[in-house]
């Protein structure tokens, strides 16, 4: 099973089980992504740095199954997530993480840069809170051109230092454009607990703008599809700007190098989150529960996922890179000649 | 022809291609009902509404973000930024983000925005309003740099900017905002990368850049009462460079001097003198001369301020020594 035909969920009904299947074959797209990424690196075969998604999974899903292609969202350097769940193919992902030619920005972007916009991502961003302007800017183009599309601006707890931030709430608030900011807060600013940096509470940035703030549980996929299709709907309504802050938590480091973490976040703590709070193995649970798939069925949609991956990730090495004649092209945009003629 | 002033011909660009284009708005302070400080913009909101000439919060980076988002899916934003100084609180928008989206996209994404904003000094307005720092963008791949010397230009340049498929700053001269000149009504657009010879000469070229074409063409007229016969080359833009149009000067005159009000270190000045010599060194009799701002912050005082910038005189005396073959500094 691949989301490559994947039909977009309508945001004012319910899910139904093919949708809730989805997102919880999402949810391991991620996960399994990042396991191969993360080998992937490890091993020596990819370059660079990565900063994995693992464990906030039911973020990005969440939000995303309340979008159709044509919303946007702007992501963050730990953005494989956010491009997965936007309805990114595995093939050409690997093949941005490699560097080679048929990535999806044929390999000049890499893992940072990572963008899709035939699935309305405008690209991840390693400049830490550098694409809130870029999602405001996005939302205040539906409105001037009257297009119905909402945009989700995905950051990080460690953006919210960030002036940009407050700068593009105001005006974001001043004209009720169709953005959601949607802080993933992880607990930790880099390698930094986020207490030591964050003074005050975070909802209350936005409240102070007038933004109608919520602070919910990030690893629970339905409760944040729930809230965000609400939220998308008012949007969407000319009831924007909201911002929602998902308490969730990173599995690996701040990046895949970060292995001995000791120092800013104990063991103990990481093991509670991943035995006691994972999102999928919670969202599995509810599924069986539900009878909505046996474990059986669920483990097969694990396996073929798996299989996805491998069959994707050797595809990729295998997969030629840029000609190198590609290094000093796509720097500008061509423009039509015709346009810059007088009485055009 | 009819004459009119850059400030009018900058507005009537906006205005035309606001009406030719939809998807075009104008973010700024105080850009609306004010028209900005200088008046640039005024009458613009009678026509278009606040819709589409939209005052913004003094919030710089918020605002040219903005226009960086708008611009990837769909609009095209011309974004007024005050004075040139505050580009420094925009680099990370212009520079991480609108310049590098094509690039970093493999060519899929594309960022049509305009960055006005202006340069000068002489305008006794302190060190942080008077600057002209348009060597900071032409630095970075991705970005153009338009630098209009007239209202000839600064109409047909900004029709073209705004037009172009990529994220465009134009920087004008905002002592210039009165000056009269000769524009056509009919519509014209001025090609990027197509620099114009303002005056035909055969002893020295003098490449002067936006306000510096100005006094290239009054150190000429003082040279011509000497006998030394200076062609003027304006650039127009900086990127693109039209290297092939200063070069067959220079392989023609065999001098030149390079004109621009940005500091002189590290400079606009020392770019274009370098290709220079790197593409017509056995054509050249003299030593490519760089002629910038001096290399301090602009000083308020009037008597201080005015030693800064190149004037006609200053070029005039080095076009001369440079022709009569001093200043070549023999080891």
């Amino acid at each position: 099973m691949t989301s490559k035909t994947k039909t977009k969920t309508k945001t004012n009904t319910s899910p139904n089980k093919h949708d809730y299947l989805r997102m919880y074959t999402q949810m391991v797209r991620i996960r399994t992504f990042e396991d191969n990424a993360n080998q992937l690196y490890l091993a020596g075969k990819m370059q660079g740095l990565t900063h994995m998604y693992s464990g906030e999974e039911a973020v990005a899903v969440g939000i995303c199954e309340a979008l159709n292609d044509n919303d946007r969202i702007t992501s963050t350097h730990r953005g494989h997530g956010h491009c997965v769940a936007k309805g990114a193919n595995y093939k050409e992902m690997f093949c941005e993480l490699l560097g080679k030619q048929e990535g999806y920005c044929r390999g000049k972007g890499g893992s940072m840069h990572i963008a899709d916009q035939s699935h309305g991502n405008l690209g991840a961003n390693a400049i830490v809170g550098g694409s809130m302007g870029i999602a405001t800017g996005s939302a205040l183009r539906a409105k001037l051109l009257g297009q119905d599309d909402v945009t989700v601006c995905f950051f990080g707890d460690g953006a919210t230092a960030q002036g940009l931030l407050y700068e593009v709430m105001n005006m974001a608030a001043l004209w009720n454009l169709p953005v959601i900011y949607a802080c993933e807060n992880n607990g930790y600013s880099e390698y930094t607990k986020t207490e030591e940096i964050a003074a005050g509470s975070i909802t209350a940035r936005a409240e102070a703008f007038g933004i109608e703030a919520f602070s919910i549980d990030g690893q629970d996929v339905l409760g944040v599809n729930e809230l965000s299709r609400k939220l998308v709907a008012r949007c969407r309504n000319g009831e924007g700007p909201f911002f929602v802050e998902l308490m969730t938590y990173r599995y690996h480091g701040h990046h895949v190098g970060d292995i001995n973490r000791e120092y800013y976040r104990s063991k103990k703590e990481e093991a509670d989150w991943k035995e006691n709070r994972d999102p999928i193995i919670r969202f599995r649970g509810w599924l069986v529960e539900q009878g909505i798939a046996t474990e059986e069925e669920i483990e097969a949609l694990n396996e073929q996922i798996k299989q996805d991956a491998k069959e994707a990730v050797a595809y990729a090495e295998a997969a030629a890179y840029p000609d190198v004649a590609e290094v000093d092209m796509h720097v500008y945009a061509e423009t039509d000649p015709a346009t810059l003629q007088a009485g055009n | 022809m009819r004459e009119i002033t850059l400030s009018q011909a900058v507005n009537e660009a906006l205005a035309e291609e606001m009406r030719r284009d939809p998807t075009t708005f104008i973010l700024g302070e105080d850009v609306a009902e004010a028209g900005t400080p200088f008046k640039v913009l005024s009458g613009l909101v009678e026509e278009f509404g606040t819709e589409r000439v939209i005052d913004t919060p003094i919030s710089e980076p918020g605002f040219v973000g903005l226009a960086v988002g708008a611009a990837l899916t769909g609009a095209r934003p011309i974004v007024d930024l005050m004075f040139g100084d505050f580009i420094y609180l925009v680099m990370d928008q212009l520079c991480n983000q609108a310049a590098k989206q094509q690039y970093m996209s493999g060519g899929k994404l594309s960022v049509p925005m305009v960055l006005r904003t202006n340069l000068g000094a002489t305008r006794r307005s302190g060190a942080q309003h008077s600057q002209s720092l348009q060597v900071l963008v032409a630095h970075i791949p991705g970005l153009k740099v338009a630098l209009p010397s007239s209202a000839y230009e600064a109409k047909g340049l900004m029709k073209t900017a705004i037009r172009d498929n990529n994220p465009v700053v134009i920087i004008e001269d905002k002592l210039m905002y009165q000056d009269k000149a000769p524009v056509p009504e009919e519509e014209y657009l001025i090609p990027f990368g197509e620099a114009n010879i303002k005056r035909e000469g055969s002893d020295i070229t003098l490449i002067g850049t936006s306000s510096m074409v100005q006094v290239a063409e009054e150190a000429a007229r003082i040279l011509e009462a000497e006998g030394i016969s200076a062609e003027v080359i304006d650039p127009r833009t900086i990127v693109p460079l039209d290297e092939d149009t200063l070069l067959k000067s220079v392989r023609k005159t065999s001098r030149a001097i390079v004109i621009d009000e940005g500091h002189q270190n590290y400079g606009i000045t020392g770019e274009i003198a370098s290709r220079l010599n790197e593409k017509a060194f056995y054509y050249l009799d003299a030593p490519v001369l760089r002629m910038g701002a001096m290399d301090v912050p602009v000083p308020f005082s009037p008597v201080l301020e005015d030693l800064t910038v190149p004037t006609p005189e200053r070029v005039a005396e080095n076009a001369r020594r440079l022709c009569a073959g001093e200043m070549i500094h023999a080891a």
